[in-house]
């Protein structure tokens, strides 16, 4: 069974969590299947660009809680293990990847399903998509980065109030707190998404790898420390074939080509 | 093939561990041709810092341990290992260390026996020998603790367990880290920015710093305090203070 679709066009893969049925939300062997596709996605120059969405009406519903079954009279689950082995690897890939990674949120997200959305570096979501923090009304944490992305992206209080009440975020109010990018109709989802995808795939890849890099390190270093790292990925980054690219095409008034290195 | 390449630019020599096919495991043959390469060095005027690095993905992933294998007891005992350790040690000179990638096993005793380590930011560090059955045998479980405390030292070399650039540089054990594509350079830099300081005291000076790990307080800081005096005989000692006072750069001789 395939639980994650890919699809790579024009330096764009495309990956759809792929259990409608149970509105994509994820067992242990859809996170191997993934896995194995990131794989793909980080050896492979050729792509430049991450989508990812969900197939049917959903985009993730998080964890599939038929496989977290209590039993109330046996022993505690444990909840860390499927942490340690999935969520936390595949949070860690996607902000290690030195490419765009965009998330096409199309329907509800929820629990790790919104928290992983939220971790994407470009949020796309369709207007009637919601984002809702499910932990806490299971006694449970945000993971998948949850707790790391949420107070990064809408500040403290709001942080606390998401995760805390565990209620229901439209894709609108989200926007306008600035925890996403872009809020479009359900219909041009789709279209915009792949658009943004397709410009990212012919554009200095090298570099934006640089910069994704960059604003993470942003996140721990002191300005100091980050000043030392700009002038670093400066340096690199002025000596990558699409700088040269770039100028040279600035200089003589063309479209650049660039190579992504 | 050339296992060790060797380049030199200006006052600073780069050595490189090329066993790309064997992860630079350092045999035998290997740290034969190092411990010969510096002790060339030593007697080379014109080598004021070297910089010891492997490759992107190792600097040197551990001893070869198919050599290893062979040995019993008694060819263990009269290894000749220890010796060329002892060799590579005792090089006067500013030796730094670029490590990119792995530094396990003798690749990461390698890197704590040099004065300075600079690493990539995919560089690890750690001392698996436990997991073979064995135990590290060139300095891992002596120069780790000093460096990075009992805690850690413990904890890698009981787990085998290697531990991240970042984490070795909170720790104590990594000058820097840079960029993986930046370490060479930077550290050739570095290298460079050392060697152009007087070269009997960087001598002195390294060899009061290695004190600090052999001897009590006390005697250290009266041998720090001869060292010291040695170097009030020396003609750079009057270049370098009369250059500072002048406002003009140093002319050292190396006398």
């Amino acid at each position: 069974m395939n639980f994650i679709l890919s699809d790579v066009q024009h330096g764009v893969m495309t990956l759809t969590l792929n259990r409608p049925e149970r509105l994509n939300s994820f067992n242990d062997e859809m996170h191997r299947q993934l896995a194995e596709v990131l794989t793909q996605a980080e050896r492979d120059d050729s792509i430049r660009c991450l989508l990812i969405t969900g197939a049917g009406r959903a985009f993730c519903a998080g964890q599939d809680l038929n496989d977290r079954n209590v039993d109330p009279t046996g022993a505690a689950p444990n909840l860390g293990a499927s942490v340690e082995n999935f969520y936390n690897p595949l949070v860690k890939r996607l902000a290690k990847l030195p490419k765009p990674v965009i998330a096409a949120v199309n329907g509800v997200a929820a629990g790790a399903g919104a928290t992983l959305a939220l971790g994407c570096d470009m949020v796309i979501a369709a207007r009637s998509a919601n984002f809702i923090m499910s932990f806490s009304k299971l006694g449970l944490v945000p993971d998948c980065g949850g707790t790391w992305y949420l107070p990064r992206l809408a500040g403290r209080a709001r942080a606390m109030g998401l995760a805390l009440m565990g209620d229901k975020l439209s894709a609108q109010q989200a926007l306008d707190w600035g925890m996403i990018w872009q809020v479009v109709d359900d219909e041009s989802l789709n279209d915009t998404a792949r658009q943004l995808a397709t410009h990212f795939a012919s554009q200095p890849t090298f570099g934006l790898g640089l910069v994704k890099q960059a604003l993470y390190a942003s996140e721990t270093n002191t300005l100091n420390e980050q000043l030392d790292l700009e002038r670093d990925y400066q340096r690199l980054a002025g000596r990558s074939e699409d700088y040269r690219e770039g100028v040279s095409a600035f200089l003589t008034k063309r479209p650049p080509v660039f190579k992504g290195k | 093939m050339n296992e060790l390449l060797s380049s030199q630019k200006q006052r600073v020599l780069t050595l490189t561990l090329n066993r790309p096919e064997a992860r630079n495991a350092l045999n035998n043959a290997l740290l034969e041709q190092l411990a010969q390469a510096l002790e060339k060095a030593q007697h080379d005027d014109s080598v004021g810092a070297v910089v010891i690095t492997g490759n992107a993905r190792f600097f040197a992933a551990g001893a070869d341990l198919k050599e290893m294998a062979s040995r019993d007891m008694p060819a263990t005992l009269n290894d000749p290992r220890p010796q060329l350790w002892a060799r590579i040690e005792r090089f006067p000179k500013p030796l730094l260390a670029a490590v990119n990638g792995y530094a396990l096993g003798a690749g990461c005793e390698l890197a704590m026996l040099c004065d300075i380590v600079l690493a990539g930011d995919n560089a690890s560090f750690g001392l698996p020998e436990i997991t073979l059955g064995i135990m590290p045998g060139a300095g891992g479980t002596q120069r780790l603790i000093r460096s990075v405390g009992k805690a850690l030292a413990y904890r890698m070399v009981l787990t085998g367990e290697a531990i991240s650039a970042t984490q070795a540089q909170q720790a104590g054990l990594v000058a820097e880290v840079t960029p993986a594509a930046l370490t060479l350079e930077y550290s050739q830099k570095l290298a460079a920015r050392i060697a152009q300081h007087a070269p009997l005291a960087l001598q002195a000076a390294k060899m009061a710093l290695r004190q600090a790990h052999e001897i009590s307080l006390t005697q250290g800081l009266q041998q720090e305090r001869q060292l010291f005096t040695l170097l009030a005989a020396t003609e750079d000692r009057q270049e370098g203070i009369a250059a500072f006072l002048e406002k003009r750069p140093a002319a050292f001789k190396g006398r």
